[in-house]
């Protein structure tokens, strides 16, 4: 049933107060009221207005904006007041199901590796261990623990694997006759942008608009666009306006500010119950030692400690990873993710509640772990205060990156941007399309594990993060897709002559010389279709 | 005659595919060494026989090397920093307002060598400034080593009690015999990342020093020590914190031949204008140059200005924790070998350049040709300073504007020449 616009409207305001009441954001501003009754401008007769004006000049009114346009940006509408939860999180019952049974498996194999190895999911650490492991806290990466035991939980391919095997039961009854014609990997049938609905999304990228990562470079007089993009920059930094700083990262972010408007964006301001946080979850990673942790380690010494780029942060990777793996606060976004908190119990106290741990969904498997490393690295870049660094990855891991690890079908979950990749190529470049189908080499066999991390591992890094800034500005993944269509269309000379899928892989197995923005301008508006 | 007439004829001593696939590319042919070549890459002992008095070679118009024949001027530890301490001393003379100092006697541009004494000479200087910081840390390299080797630090007198004892016969020859070291003020506040200490390494290319002109690779590295840096005084004795010297880091229980420990000096650039902002950034990247080409012109009055020659050196830079950079040393023959793929192609690349610089054309050279390659050739060069184009701007440029502005020497940024913001000189 669709929902009237009023309804739906007062039905958003009524859950963001519910999630604003109680924030520390809502005793700030309370406080801050009543120590304004002090001041001489601040009138019995005209209280009311009075308070507000003062707390618009103050930036208090800023602040409340920002965290306003956060949730928003954060929660999908709601669909009916009369629909169940499940349905806030995944409004099609088989992609819900099949993320159960995705879960189960994953959990049933994470409990056969704890009983062949006799390890328990979790357990406390005896005293000594943990008073080694916070004079190590800053130097985990020196550590050499025998890890050759742990094997992946599950090998990245199977995902993919799931992820074709998705069927809708409705489809039988023809309701998307076009979809038969697709010859990708993703069988479900989705709805999915066509390039002129993504040149309308993305109109900030077009030909006639600066970018930075195109406009920006040494043959281009900083005047002609450059000077002028940092200025306002700064005008938005200074205005502190969460919204302005979402529509200017759009064409990228001066490397100078960018640290300041992602944290903008995301409403990040290390406050110090943020600090706190950050520092109760230490300790809790210094008390109980879980198995998902030898997996981390593992995963960050064969994945970050071999990258040109990121070896250098490989200690921030593990502060942050088993903080991470502990904090319950993301369990938050379950609400609108497909995807159920397994529960695990520490030993010896199975069954009871008070020592139930919850893992971040797919926290332990390896794939998603390899994704976390790949996507708290390139942030090391940007900021190297711990607790900060931590709030931003959580930040970004609730509000994009969990919808690449969970089967849903949001228009930015992977199965979606499968899709969406899959259609553009066979759409613009069906020759290409037709003969790597042919010779068993499908395109997405190739671009998923770009997409699934995001790309990080894969560009350089000025480059990734000119990307993720334009993820930021459009509060999607879906540009993602995009890229990947876009990098089979530059390499399309080459790859027409291949002949095996390793020939294929061979010609897209390096993209760090790749420059994104150029690639992006042209395969949306430049490309004749 | 046959068609080999032509071809440039090579010789080296140093046994890297990096330069002989060069060599191979070009159709250059190799021959010994007693025979007639045009290039030889030698190593730096043989240029010490090469141009030896006793030996009396005489470099015919066409062959070239690839060492100048008083190197050691710049690349010997000791010798630096006295050609660089002389070189202050003359401007001062001069009144130059170049070798102006602060309210601390400290040289305000030219204060970019840790303060370095030489032992035994100097022992006794070293002790008086030793005794005004007694809990500094000092860093004893040899004279005549290179690969970190024989390196160490001291944080007592006691630990250098034998340079005493020489001190009191020291003389010319033994200045220059192998025991002579270099002890400078060791820098303990080193800019981090990711709680891990590394240096700079930077190619530059001179061609000829009188007049100066010299390149600067844009393609540099940072190498990272494996363990976390601390410096505490327990650690003084463990080389993998202190020192990154590949060679020594190669053989750290951390060591990891994937990366090898190295990033690209545009990650360092990314990394530092992300969180410490551009202008900040931009200035250290300019002293980096600048105190590059006061080094060169420090013993460009004392340099052989063998027109045979060219010389590609490797300069050692450390960033402290103010963004300061400062220059450790410069050697004469940077080490070929590669310790990943990527150092391989970066290796290659950078002595393909170079010779391209160096032999224009790849034909048989003639040492009388004006040294001055056309902008198309240099490849990942850039200018870092061209005396003749220097002064032909006027006799007052050096104090106007950086080094090699004129000429785009910034790279990426070759467009912010000509920027006032930029000098910071003055």
């Amino acid at each position: 049933a669709m929902l009237d616009p009023d309804s739906g409207l007062s039905l958003t305001i009524a859950r963001i107060v519910q999630r604003l009441k109680g924030s520390s954001l809502h005793s700030q501003l309370e406080r801050q009221a009543r120590v304004s009754l002090h001041k001489p401008e601040i009138k019995l007769e005209s209280l009311k207005e009075d308070i507000k004006d003062f707390l618009k000049t103050s930036g208090w009114e800023k602040k409340l904006q920002n965290a306003v346009y956060s949730e928003l940006n954060v929660f999908p509408s709601p669909c009916h007041p009369a629909a169940p939860p499940e349905h806030m999180k995944e409004p099609l019952a088989y992609m819900r199901k099949a993320q159960g049974s995705w879960e189960k498996r994953i959990l049933k194999s994470l409990n056969s590796m704890c009983t062949e190895l006799g390890i328990p999911l979790a357990q406390k650490r005896p005293v000594s261990e943990q008073k080694e492991l916070l004079n190590k806290w800053n130097e985990m990466g020196t550590d050499e623990p025998d890890l050759s035991l742990f094997r992946p939980v599950y090998a990245p391919k199977d995902f993919l694997e799931v992820l074709m095997n998705l069927r809708n039961p409705n489809y039988e009854n023809g309701e998307q006759p076009s979809f038969r014609n697709h010859l990708g990997l993703i069988q479900v049938p989705l709805k999915v942008k066509d390039i002129p609905e993504l040149k309308e999304d993305f109109s900030e990228l077009g030909l006639n608009i600066g970018q930075l990562g195109i406009d920006d470079s040494a043959q281009v007089p900083p005047e002609f666009f450059e000077n002028e993009h940092v200025r306002v920059g700064q005008k938005v930094l200074a205005e502190q306006d969460s919204a302005a700083a979402q529509q200017y990262v759009r064409q990228g972010c001066p490397t100078a500010l960018r640290a300041d408007l992602w944290a903008l964006i995301l409403n990040i301001s290390n406050q110090p119950e943020d600090i706190l946080y950050y520092e109760q979850l230490k300790s809790n990673v210094i008390q109980h030692d879980l198995l998902v942790d030898s997996l981390i380690y593992k995963d960050v010494k064969l994945t970050a400690s071999n990258d040109d780029y990121y070896f250098v942060f490989e200690d921030y990777l593990y502060q942050v990873l088993l903080c991470f793996s502990r904090d319950t606060s993301v369990l938050e976004h379950f609400s609108y993710s497909s995807a159920t908190p397994p529960k695990s119990y520490i030993r010896g106290k199975v069954g009871m509640e008070e020592y139930a741990v919850f893992y971040p969904p797919n926290v332990y498997s390896v794939e998603s772990i390899n994704s976390f490393i790949l996507s708290v690295a390139p942030l090391c870049f940007l900021y190297h205060e711990p607790s900060k660094l931590y709030q931003i990855f959580r930040e970004m891991y609730v509000r994009f990156f969990f919808r690449l690890h969970s089967i849903s079908s949001h228009p930015s979950g992977i199965v979606s941007l499968c899709l969406l990749f899959e259609t553009l190529l066979q759409t613009h470049l069906p020759q290409l399309f037709y003969h790597l189908r042919e010779i068993g080499a499908q395109p997405l066999r190739i671009s998923f594990k770009w997409m699934v991390r995001a790309f990080s591992g894969y560009l350089a890094t000025d480059q990734l993060l000119l990307l993720w800034d334009r993820i930021l500005g459009y509060n999607s993944l879906e540009i993602l897709a995009v890229l990947a269509a876009a990098v089979f269309a530059f390499r399309a000379v080459n790859l027409m002559e291949v002949t095996s899928l390793a020939a294929a892989e061979a010609v897209l197995a390096d993209l760090s010389t790749l420059k994104v923005m150029p690639l992006l301008q042209i395969f949306l508006f430049a490309t004749v279709t | 005659f046959g068609i080999m007439a032509g071809k440039v004829k090579w010789v080296t001593d140093i046994e890297k595919s990096v330069l002989i696939n060069n060599f191979e590319k070009r159709g250059w042919i190799q021959v010994a060494e007693n025979e007639d070549w045009n290039f030889y890459w030698m190593s730096v002992q043989t240029i010490r026989n090469v141009f030896s008095v006793e030996t009396g070679y005489r470099l015919s118009d066409d062959q070239i090397v690839n060492h100048f024949p008083n190197h050691y001027e710049l690349t010997r530890k000791d010798l630096m920093v006295k050609n660089i301490k002389r070189y202050r001393k003359e401007l001062e003379k001069e009144g130059s307002p170049l070798a102006e100092k602060d309210e601390n006697g400290k040289y305000i541009y030219l204060d970019f060598v840790p303060v370095t004494f030489m032992l035994p000479a100097d022992y006794n200087l070293f002790v008086e400034e030793f005794r005004k910081n007694p809990s500094s840390t000092w860093i004893m390299k040899p004279c005549g080593k290179a690969q970190g080797k024989g390196i160490f630090l001291i944080n007592k007198l006691s630990q250098i009690k034998k340079w005493s004892r020489d001190s009191k016969t020291s003389s010319f020859v033994s200045q220059s015999s192998k025991e002579a070291y270099v002890i400078s003020l060791y820098i303990n506040n080193p800019l981090l990342i990711g709680g891990k200490k590394f240096d700079l390494r930077l190619y530059v290319l001179v061609s000829t020093y009188r007049p100066l002109r010299c390149y600067m690779y844009k393609l540099g590295f940072c190498r990272f020590c494996t363990v976390k840096y601390t410096p505490s005084t327990s650690e003084l004795d463990n080389m993998f914190v202190h020192l990154t010297n590949v060679a020594i880091q190669k053989h750290g229980d951390d060591y990891n031949h994937i990366h090898g420990g190295k990033w690209t000096v545009s990650n360092l650039r990314l990394y530092l204008e992300s969180t410490r902002g551009k202008e900040v950034t931009n200035k250290l990247f300019d002293e980096i140059h600048w105190i590059i080409v006061q080094s060169l012109k420090a013993v460009a009055p004392v340099m052989n200005n063998d027109k045979h020659c060219f010389e590609c050196y490797g300069y050692d830079i450390i960033i402290d924790d103010k963004l300061k950079p400062w220059l450790i040393e410069v050697n004469a023959s940077p080490s070929l070998t590669s310790s990943t793929a990527n150092d391989r192609i970066l290796k290659y690349n950078l002595i393909n350049d170079t010779l391209n610089i160096a032999v224009p054309n790849g034909e048989i050279p003639d040492c009388k040709w004006n040294k001055s390659p056309p902008k198309e050739v240099l490849g990942n060069y850039e200018v870092l300073y061209d005396e003749e184009m220097a002064q032909s701007d006027g006799p007052d440029r050096d104090m106007r504007s950086r080094s090699g502005q004129s000429t785009g020497v910034k790279g990426n940024r070759a467009r912010d020449s000509g920027k006032p913001v930029l000098t910071t000189w003055k």
